[in-house]
This record gives structure tokens, sequence and C-alpha cells, in this order.
């Protein structure tokens, strides 16, 4: 058999990075979590057929119901599908960024994670190149609805529309991103997902404007009108909806940015070796 | 001061004496439960070193301690010298990794994972396509690199997994039970594998077992026993001063003292 070359043996092991390393490093794990997109066909359609029963179905049903006057963003009266969109939306990035927690349980449990997390690199770099890739992941998903919007007549003003929400759809892909990786740190078997869905998914969407605006949940129940203020995921639909006119919610930017910056600092901490993913196994 | 300690501010790589792999006085405990009590040992460059114990011995738990999943709560860790704690980037680039579970990521092609192996140690381009293909050229597995690593037998996703771990040009192999759900001829072939790599390449190796028909005569043993190190040397020397007749004779009666001064 013939030789490896080694470390030793003047091989280029690396153990100053540079720009260009981080480059490919990042680019190495978004790279993958497309390939796994790609590969996993089921995933993207159960994530674009989620949104559309929604606007299919429920929208279409509750439409002559769930009246919504006159509010910002909006100039003028809307149909209930075009006040949902934005909501959707950002249910397509909540699901996703929960998927990537999904995925970083399984990857744990099945050892692929471990293969992430013993590379050079800090780990802080690790865990957003991670979401970055979870969140790139979601762009894919959400262009992919809003094409099938557009043929029912569900679109921006103008097309600039579908450029200017891309920022916002990034900050929000990355907050609740960030939002995944925090509670994938603290679910230890794959089994306690099941409880994320029922305790943290449905609870943070039917909690929010997504649906129905804040007026009308104010009318009907006060204290959860306050509920819905504190949460995050109301000010990423707040967030959507006004870039996808156009318009800029400076409230809901500080929020999403804030909650984002947070979370991540709580995912880093918790995958921190000698703080929380020591402290998890020895509970 | 240790040489590991010596070497820990260089930036080149150090001295050829200075030791593979270094653990010093190194303690964990799972709340009350300890699992590691004050374990130091050294696994020598170009040296192939076992560390046998019983399943709850603390082999896992040193291992994710050496590859930095957790951090050691007394004691310190020295890859080719360089403190996996405080130099983590220069620790984890000389060290290569085969976890007990399978890691390949099964929805990728044999190729595919290897180049993601690469991207993660900052190596791209062409670069990373040509290790890989060398890589994959030695493993004699290249008419497997665009099959999807799902397809592959138990033996070949380990020895997938060998090459991958190797991709990067580590120093120091480190290998969790490498073997653990191969039939008697994959186990063979993988541990011969790794055998001619430590003789032709000057790499050091770390392979956790509990299998005692993995470990030969020539190779530096360490027997961790309920976290601790019981006896560690070359096997043979261990056999002959534990007045038994192999590998097996000597872990037994080693445990067995051991067990008999608990009780005492």
């Amino acid at each position: 058999m013939t030789s490896f070359p080694m470390a030793n043996t003047g091989a280029p092991v690396r153990t100053r990075f540079g720009l260009r390393q981080y480059a490919i490093c990042m680019a190495g794990i978004v790279w993958r979590e497309g390939l796994r997109f790609l590969h996993q066909r089921e995933r993207f359609i159960s994530a674009l057929v989620r949104p559309l029963v929604w606007l299919f179905i429920f929208a279409a049903g509750f439409r002559q119901v769930l009246g919504v006057s006159i509010i910002p963003p909006y100039q003028t009266y809307i149909l209930y599908e075009v006040y949902i969109t934005p909501g959707l939306i950002a249910m397509i990035q909540l699901f996703n960024g929960m998927q990537s927690s999904l995925s970083m349980v399984y990857d744990r449990e099945m050892g692929n994670m471990r293969t992430l997390l013993v590379s050079p690199m800090p780990r802080w770099f690790l865990l957003s190149s991670k979401l970055v890739a979870g969140t790139a992941v979601s762009l894919l998903q959400v262009y992919a609805y809003l094409i099938i919007a557009y043929f029912w007549e569900i679109e921006p003003p103008t097309l600039w529309g579908y450029l200017t929400v891309l920022p916002a759809l990034i900050l929000v892909g990355l907050m609740l991103g960030s939002f995944g990786l925090l509670l994938s740190s603290l679910i230890k078997q794959l089994e306690n997902f099941a409880g994320v869905m029922n305790f943290v998914i449905f609870p943070m969407f039917f909690a929010s404007s997504a649906l129905y605006p804040l007026w009308r949940v104010q009318e009907s129940s006060p204290w959860l009108y306050h509920v819905c203020l504190a949460n995050p995921f109301t000010h990423a639909v707040e967030l959507i909806r006004f870039a996808f006119y156009q318009q800029l919610n400076l409230q809901a930017l500080a929020i999403v940015l804030g909650c984002g910056i947070v979370f991540m600092a709580g995912a880093i901490l918790a995958y921190n070796p000698a703080i929380g993913l020591s402290l998890r196994r020895s509970a | 001061m240790t040489l590991a300690a010596q070497a820990r501010d260089s930036q080149v790589d150090p001295d050829p004496a200075v030791p593979a792999l270094s653990i010093e006085d190194v303690t964990h405990s799972y709340r009350e439960r300890r699992a590691l009590d004050h374990v130091s040992f050294d696994v020598r460059r170009g040296a192939f070193a076992v560390l046998l114990g019983l399943n709850g011995a603390g082999k896992t738990t040193l291992f994710s301690l050496v590859t930095r999943l957790y951090a050691a709560q007394h004691g310190s860790i020295f890859v080719l010298g360089f403190n996996v704690a405080r130099e983590p980037a220069q620790a984890l680039s000389r060290l290569g990794v085969v976890f007990q579970a399978r890691t390949l990521d099964l929805d990728l092609s044999v190729m595919q994972n290897l180049l993601y192996h690469a991207s993660l140690h900052g190596i791209g381009g062409r670069e990373a396509g040509e290790l890989a293909e060398d890589t994959l050229g030695r493993t004699q597995m290249r008419d497997r690199a665009h099959d999807k690593a799902r397809v592959l037998s138990g033996g070949q996703m380990r020895r997938i997994e060998i090459a991958r771990a190797l991709l990067h040009r580590p120093s120091l192999l480190l290998l969790d039970e490498p073997t653990v759900g191969l039939d008697v001829n994959a186990r063979k072939s993988i541990l011969r594998y790794v055998r001619d790599l430590v003789a032709q390449e000057n790499i050091g190796v770390l392979w956790t077992t509990h299998l005692i028909d993995e470990v030969e005569d020539g190779d530096d043993l360490i027997i961790l026993h309920r976290g601790r190190v019981l006896a560690k040397g070359p096997a043979g020397d261990l056999v002959a001063s534990a007045g038994a007749a192999n590998v097996g004779g000597a872990f037994e009666r080693i445990i067995a003292t051991e067990q008999s001064e608990l009780e005492a």
C-alpha cells in the first residue's frame, strides 16, 4: 500500500485561518445543507404544501368571516388571502428553522453533528454557518411559494416588493434559525421534538398577527393581545408585511434584530463545550 | 514541565519527541458520578495505542474530551503539544477522528462527504478535489466515489470514515470502537489497514475498544477501568508483569487485583 502524506511530512495542515478558509468552510456547510434539501424532495414539497393549504383552503373559507379593515401598510381593503400571506411566509421560515433544529438533534444523535463540532474552526462560526445555510434554504422555499401565490393574484404593489422583502426574509430566517439552534441545544432526544411542535411552533404561530390583525385580537382578548405583542414571531410577520409593500417597520426590525442576537448568543453558549453540552450530559 | 507543555506556544509542528497525544491528570464527572479519575497517559507518534476497557470504563467520555465535545473539568489534554482547551484550532487541525456511531451523511455521495469534510478544515476547490481523489485511490474506493454513502457496506463505510479522518493529513488518529457492528472479516481488515498506516506514516493512533483480541503484543496498551488507568505500557510487558499467558489473562488479573483492593 502506498503512503498517505502526513502533516509532519510537509503536508498543508491548516492551523491559522484566513478569510478564504472561513469562506470555504461556510460555503461547504451551505452546500451540504442545500444538497440535503434537494435530496429530500418530500421536505420541499411539504414546506410548500403547508402554506398553500392555508392559502387555498383556510383563507378561502374564512375570507367572508374575517374582515380586514384598512391598516398599515395597506392603503385599501384587501382580500384575506393577501393579509395572511406574510404570516404564511413567516410560517415557512418558522418551520424551516425548526426543521434545522430537528436536523441538529438528529445529527447529534446520529453522530454527524460531531463531525461538524470537531472542525478546527471556531464553534461560533460553525453555528453561524449552519444558520446561514438554513436561512438560504428557507429563502428557496419562500420564493417558490411566492411564485405560486403570484398566480393566485397575491403580489406586491410593484415587482420591487419581491426584492425589498429579501432583507426582511434574511433577518427573519436568521432570527427563527437562531431560535431553532437554541432549542436544538436544549432537546436531548429526537422524540422530544413533538413537544416543541405543541409548545413552541403552534403557540408562536397562532398567538401572532399571522392570521388576524392585532386590533381584532385586542377586541376579543386584551391579555392575548399583549401575548401577541410579546411574541417575536408577530414582529417577524410585520417586518415581512411592510417590506413586501416596500416599507420599513422600525419597531419590528429592532425586535427581530434584538431577538436574533439574543437567541444566537444563547445557542453559542449552549454549544460551548465547557458550559452547555457538558452540563446537559450531566443532567 | 512536560514536553507537551513546552511545545505549547510553538506555531510550527513540534519536536518529534512531543507525543501525538498527551492526557495529563484529567478528571471529569457527570454530577456526582466520576467518569474519569486523574487519567494520564501519552500516545507516541508512530505508535498504535489501544485504550482497552469494559463498557462504562470512561472511554467515550475521554474521547469526547479529546475532541472538545466537552471541556475537561480538571487536567489538560495536548495534541502534538497544543492544548485542546486553549488552542483548539491548532489541536483539532492535527486530529483525525472516527466516531463509534456512523457519521457519514447517507444522503450524500462518498466524494461529497469527503469534500464537505475538507471544507470544514478550510480546504476547498481543486486542492480538496485532489486530496479526496488521492484518499479514495489509496483506500481502493475510487470506484465508489459517486455512490451514495447509504449503499456501502459497514466495512466500506468505516474505510471511508478513516479515509475522511486522514484527508486533512492529521498526525493523530482517534478511533472510538471502530469495529463495533462489523463482521469478523471486516474487523480484521479495518484493524490491519490502520496498523499499516501506523507502520508507514509515523502517525499516532489511539484505538479504543473493549475487544481484547484487537490488542497485539507490540501495541501500547492503556487499561481503563471505572474511569481510572489501571495499567499502561507495551502490551507484552503488561502481560509479563501480570504473570499471564496473554492480554486477556493480564486484563482479567489487573481488573481482579483492583477489585480486591477496593473490597479490602
